[in-house]
C-alpha cells in the first residue's frame, strides 16, 4: 500500500447564504484549486466563485449543423448516385423531402454530443474513485448541507492556515480529505488460465449459440414461414397430378420469347429460303454492336475475327472456307440465315438454340460489313 | 371529505407554493427516497399483479400472431392499418406531454413543473417504448424492421428519403433517444444523492454505476445546467416534429380523410392533450400511492387541468374544421368521408370521441372539477377513451370505404388484436410502477431548489460584502 496523502480540506456550510459567502472569500484569497459542493445548484454561486461561461453550446452547434449537413450528402449519395430512385417523377436529389430528417438529425447529433461532451470532456465522468467519494462531507452534502473542499494542490494551501481560514468563515466542521492510491497491478495475466477458460467459454457459447440461431432457429416458424408456403415449387412433388410433376410442360405450341417461328421453314425448301427471306433487322450501331458481339462470341472460334478462316481452331478442325470469296458475297442474306440456323453440311453446327432470330440477323449485317471492309470493290459492289 | 378542502379560496394573485407545508431538504430526500428503500405496500402489489396478468394477456396474444402472422388480426385490404397503428400514434402522443412538461415548460420558467417532470419524462420514455412495438409487430415479419435502417445491403438498396414512413423511423427513435438522455441526465444528481443515503452495498454499487461518481460540485453544475436548457431547447422542437412527422404518415397519401394539411398541427394538439390526460392518471394514481400529495399539489392538478382544456380546445377546432374543408373543397369523396365517420358502421365511436375530447373537457371550466381529484381522474380515463377512438376513427374510417365501393369492407378487431392493446397497457403501467419503486420519482435536486430560502438572493443582506 503507498502511503495516505491529503486531498484537501473540505468544510461543511449549513446555508445556501453562509456557502455563497464562503465561496466568494475564498475565489477573493486567491485559490483556484476549489470547489464549493450543494446537492442542487445555487443561483450567484457561479459569480461568487467567478467561473467563466461554460463554452458548450458550441459543441450543440457544431454537432447539430453537422448532423444536418452529413444527412443531406447521405441522402444525396444514396438516392442520386449510388442508386438513383425514381419516386413518382420527383427529381432523384429531391431536397424539400430531405427537410424533415435534416430537423432530426440536427437534433440528434447536437444532443447526443452535447451529452457525451458534458460527460466525457467537461465532468470527466464516469470517475467512482474521487477521493470525496464515502466522507462524511460527500453524505451531508447530498443530503441538507453545503460544502467548500479545497485542495491541497493549491498553491496557497497550508493546512493550519486554511483549516483557520474556513472555520473563520463560519464552516460547521472541517475535516481533512486524504487519497488513499489503490494498488492496481498491471501484470500482464494473458495466459493465466481463468482467464483462458473464460476465452474458451465465451468462443464456445457464441459460436453455439450462431450455429444454432442460422442452422436451427432459422429452420423453424415463424422465421421459415416464407418457405413454408402452400404453392408448387418447380422441383417439388405435387399431389395433385397425377405423374406427381410439380412443374407442368408448356402447353403444345408455346414459344420462348425471341423465338417465333421462321415464317418459311428454311429446313423445307431450302433454294425458296434463301430467295426470300429479307433482312427484317435495320442497320444501326446497336445492331452492328450486337453483331459483333455474337459473331466473336459464336463464329470466330472456326471463322476468325475477321470471317478469313485463321482462326485459333485452325488445324485442329475442318477448316472453314473464307467468307470473301466471290460466290459468298453475292449469296443472298437469306443464305447466310440459313447456315446460322441449320448449320452446313453436318460440319457447322445449327446455332438456332444460341442466337435469337434477331441477332442471327444482326450477325449477317456484320458479316456484310466485314466483306467490304476486307474487299471494297468487291462485285456485289457493281 | 374535510371542510377545509370544500370551502377552500384560492388567490390566484399569489403564486401559491410549489412545495406545500415548507419541508426541509433533509425531509424531500427522505420522503421521495422512501418508496424505494421500503419493502411496497399491499396496495402496490395488488396494482403490480394487475398489470402482470395484462402484459401476460398481451404476451400470449402477441405470441399467436409472431407464430401464425398477423392473419390473426381483423386487419385486411382496404383496412390495412387498424389496431397496430392506432396504438403507434397513441402511444407516441402519450409520449409528448411528457417532453411538454419537461421541456417546454422548463423553457418558459414554469417552475410548477418541478413536482411532476420525472414522472411525465418516465412516462414519456415508456409510451414511446410502447409505441415501438407495433411498427415493428405490424409487418408481420418484424426480423425484415432493419430494410428500413440506411445500411449497406446485399441488394446494393438504400431506403427511400422521401417518403414518411422512413421520416417517421428516424423522428420516433431521435425522439426516444434525446428523451431517454434528457431524463438520465436529470436524474444523475438524484441517483448520487440515493448513493450517498444508501445503506444496502449492492443498491450502493448499482447508484454508484448510474451516477456515474457525480460529485454536486458546483463546477459540474455549472455544465450540467447550461446542457439541461439547451436539451430542453432542442427537445422543445422536436416534440412538435415529431408528432407532425407522424401525421405525414397519413397526409402524405391521397386518402379522403387523411389528406389534409391541417393534419400536423392537428396531431400535436390532440398529443398533448392525450398526453395530459394520461399524466392526470398516472400522477393521481402516483401520489396516492407514495404519499406525495404535499408534492404533486393540487395547484398542480388544476394547472394541468387548465393545460388539458386549451388542447381540447385546439383539438375540438380541428374536428371543426375537417369536416368544413371537405365541404368547402367540393370534393365528393372528401365529403362522403365525413359523413361516413359521423353516420355510417363506426359512428358510435365517432359520438364517443366527440364526447371524451370536446364536450365532457368543458367541465374543467370549473375551479370545483379541477380541484376534485376524483372527478378529475374520471375525466382522465375518459379523455384517454376519446383519443384512443380518435386515432381509431382517423384510420379505420378513412379506409374501410375507399375510392372503389368493390372493395369497401367492415373491419371487426379480433380477439388478439383486443389481447395486444390490454398488452400494452399492462406493459405501460407495468414500467410505471417499477419506475416508481426503484427511482426517486420526483427530482430531488431540482425540487431542493424552488422550496422556500433555497438560494440566497432572498433577503440575503449580508450578502455584498
Ligand atoms: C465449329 C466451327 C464453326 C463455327 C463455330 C461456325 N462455323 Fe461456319 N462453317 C464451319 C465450317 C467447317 C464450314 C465449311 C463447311 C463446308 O464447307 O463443308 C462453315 C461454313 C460456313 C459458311 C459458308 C457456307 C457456304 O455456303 O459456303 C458460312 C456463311 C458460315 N459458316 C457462317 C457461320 C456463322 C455466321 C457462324 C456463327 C454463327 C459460324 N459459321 C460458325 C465451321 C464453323
Amino acid at each position: 500500500m503507498s502511503e495516505k496523502r491529503l486531498y484537501g480540506l473540505a468544510a461543511i456550510f449549513d446555508t445556501p447564504e453562509k456557502v455563497v459567502a464562503a465561496a466568494r472569500a475564498v475565489a477573493g484569497r486567491g485559490f483556484t484549486k476549489y470547489d464549493s459542493y450543494s446537492s442542487y445548484p445555487i443561483h450567484g454561486l457561479d459569480s461568487a466563485m467567478r467561473l467563466k461561461r461554460t463554452r458548450i453550446p458550441f459543441v450543440t452547434l457544431v454537432a447539430g449543423l453537422s448532423g444536418a449537413v452529413l444527412l443531406v450528402l447521405f441522402t444525396w449519395w444514396t438516392n442520386s448516385v449510388d442508386f438513383p430512385l425514381a419516386i413518382g417523377g420527383k427529381p432523384y436529389f429531391a431536397w424539400p423531402d430531405y427537410v424533415p430528417l435534416m430537423f432530426e438529425m440536427t437534433v440528434l447529433f447536437g444532443a447526443v454530443s452535447t451529452v457525451i461532451a458534458l460527460l466525457v470532456v467537461w465532468l470527466k465522468l464516469p470517475r467512482n474513485s474521487h477521493p470525496l467519494h464515502d466522507t462524511e462531507f460527500m453524505k451531508k452534502v447530498s443530503k441538507d448541507k453545503f460544502g467548500i473542499c479545497i485542495e491541497s494542490d493549491d498553491p496557497g494551501f497550508n493546512e493550519t492556515e486554511t483549516r483557520r481560514f474556513l472555520e473563520d468563515l463560519g464552516a460547521e466542521s472541517v475535516d481533512s480529505v486524504y487519497d488513499e492510491p489503490v494498488d492496481i497491478s498491471l501484470k500482464q495475466k494473458v495466459l493465466d488460465p481463468k482467464f483462458i477458460a473464460a476465452i474458451v467459454v465465451v468462443a464456445v457459447v457464441s459460436s453455439a449459440t450462431t450455429y444454432l440461431a442460422l442452422n436451427k432457429m432459422l429452420l423453424i416458424r415463424p422465421w421459415s414461414s416464407l418457405n413454408a408456403q402452400f404453392k408448387v415449387n418447380p422441383e417439388s412433388r405435387s399431389r395433385f397430378y397425377s405423374d406427381g410433376i410439380g412443374m407442368r410442360p408448356p402447353v403444345t405450341g408455346t414459344v420462348a420469347r425471341g423465338h417465333l417461328p421462321d415464317p418459311i421453314t428454311v429446313s423445307d425448301n431450302l433454294a425458296a429460303a434463301e430467295k426470300y427471306l429479307v433482312n427484317p433487322v435495320l442497320p444501326s450501331p446497336h445492331v452492328m454492336e450486337v453483331g459483333q458481339r455474337d459473331f466473336n462470341t459464336y463464329c470466330s472460334p472456326c471463322h476468325g475475327y475477321f470471317a478469313d478462316g485463321n482462326s485459333r481452331l485452325q488445324g485442329q478442325f475442318p477448316s472453314p472456307p473464307s467468307l470473301h470469296t466471290d460466290s459468298l458475297r453475292l449469296a443472298p442474306d437469306g443464305l447466310y440465315y440459313n447456315v446460322i440456323t441449320n448449320g452446313f453440311q453436318g460440319v457447322m453446327p445449327s446455332y438456332a438454340r444460341q442466337i435469337p432470330r434477331k441477332e442471327r440477323w444482326a450477325i449477317v449485317w456484320y458479316i456484310r460489313a466485314l466483306q467490304k471492309a476486307q474487299n471494297p470493290n468487291g462485285p456485289e459492289a457493281k | 371529505m374535510s371542510s377545509a378542502t370544500t370551502e377552500e379560496v384560492i388567490d390566484y394573485s399569489v403564486t401559491p407554493p410549489l412545495v406545500e407545508g415548507n419541508p426541509s431538504l433533509a425531509k424531500i430526500n427522505d420522503s421521495i427516497a422512501l418508496p424505494t428503500e421500503r419493502w411496497p405496500s399491499k396496495k402496490y402489489f395488488a396494482a403490480l399483479s394487475v398489470t402482470l396478468t395484462m402484459l401476460l394477456i398481451g404476451a400470449v396474444a402477441l405470441g399467436y400472431t409472431l407464430y401464425y402472422g398477423i392473419g390473426m388480426w381483423g386487419n385486411n385490404i382496404p383496412v390495412g392499418w387498424a389496431f397496430d397503428i392506432t396504438n403507434f400514434v397513441f402511444w407516441i402522443g402519450i409520449g409528448h406531454a411528457g417532453t411538454l412538461i419537461s421541456a417546454i415548460l422548463f423553457l418558459f420558467r414554469q417552475r410548477w413543473r418541478t413536482g411532476i417532470a420525472r414522472a411525465a419524462e418516465a412516462m414519456t420514455i415508456f409510451a414511446v417504448m410502447c409505441a415501438g412495438i407495433f411498427p415493428l409487430i405490424h409487418l408481420g415479419r418484424p426480423w425484415y424492421a432493419l430494410f428500413i435502417i440506411p445500411v449497406p445491403n446485399q441488394h446494393g438498396l438504400w431506403v427511400n428519403w422521401n417518403s414518411p414512413l422512413v421520416w417517421d423511423v428516424f423522428a420516433v427513435s431521435t425522439y426516444f433517444t434525446v428523451s431517454l438522455m434528457f431524463w438520465y441526465i436529470g436524474l444523475i444528481p438524484d441517483l448520487a444523492m440515493m448513493r450517498d443515503r444508501t445503506t444496502s452495498k449492492v443498491k450502493k454499487m448499482i447508484y454508484s454505476i448510474l451516477s456515474l461518481g457525480w460529485r454536486h460540485a458546483n463546477r459540474q453544475w455549472q455544465h450540467y445546467e447550461k446542457v439541461y436548457v439547451i436539451l430542453a431547447g432542442l427537445a422543445t422542437p422536436l416534440v412538435l416534429s415529431v408528432h407532425s412527422i407522424v401525421s405525414f404518415d397519413f397526409a402524405v397519401s391521397i386518402l379522403p380523410g387523411w389528406h389534409t394539411t391541417i393534419f400536423p398541427p392537428y396531431f400535436v394538439a390532440g398529443a398533448i392533450f392525450s398526453g395530459f390526460g394520461m399524466v392526470l392518471t398516472v400522477l393521481i394514481i402516483i401520489r396516492k400511492v407514495f404519499n406525495l400529495e404535499y408534492i404533486i399539489t393540487k395547484d398542480h392538478l388544476d394547472k394541468m387541468a387548465k393545460v388539458t382544456l386549451l388542447t381540447s380546445m385546439m383539438v375540438a377546432y380541428a374536428y371543426l374544421m375537417e369536416p368544413f374543408i371537405a365541404w368547402y373543397s367540393g370534393s365528393p369523396f372528401d365529403w362522403y368521408t365525413v359523413v361516413a365517420r359521423a353516420t355510417g358502421h363506426y359512428a358510435i365511436g365517432f359520438w364517443v370521441m366527440i364526447a371524451c375530447n370536446v364536450l365532457i373537457p368543458q367541465l374543467l371550466w370549473s375551479k370545483k372539477v379541477r380541484r376534485n381529484v376524483a372527478v378529475l381522474f374520471v375525466i382522465s380515463l375518459l379523455i384517454n377513451v376519446g383519443m384512443w377512438l380518435e386515432r381509431y376513427i382517423i384510420i379505420v374510417t378513412s379506409l374501410y370505404r375507399d375510392f372503389l365501393p368493390s372493395s369497401w369492407h367492415i373491419y371487426t378487431p379480433t380477439i388478439f388484436d383486443f389481447g395486444i392493446l390490454i398488452g400494452v397497457f399492462g406493459l405501460f403501467f407495468t414500467l410505471v410502477l417499477l419506475f416508481s419503486r426503484t427511482l426517486p420519482v420526483v427530482s430531488m435536486s431540482e425540487l431542493k431548489g424552488v422550496t422556500e430560502g433555497a438560494h440566497p438572493h432572498h433577503n440575503f443582506g449580508a450578502g455584498h460584502e
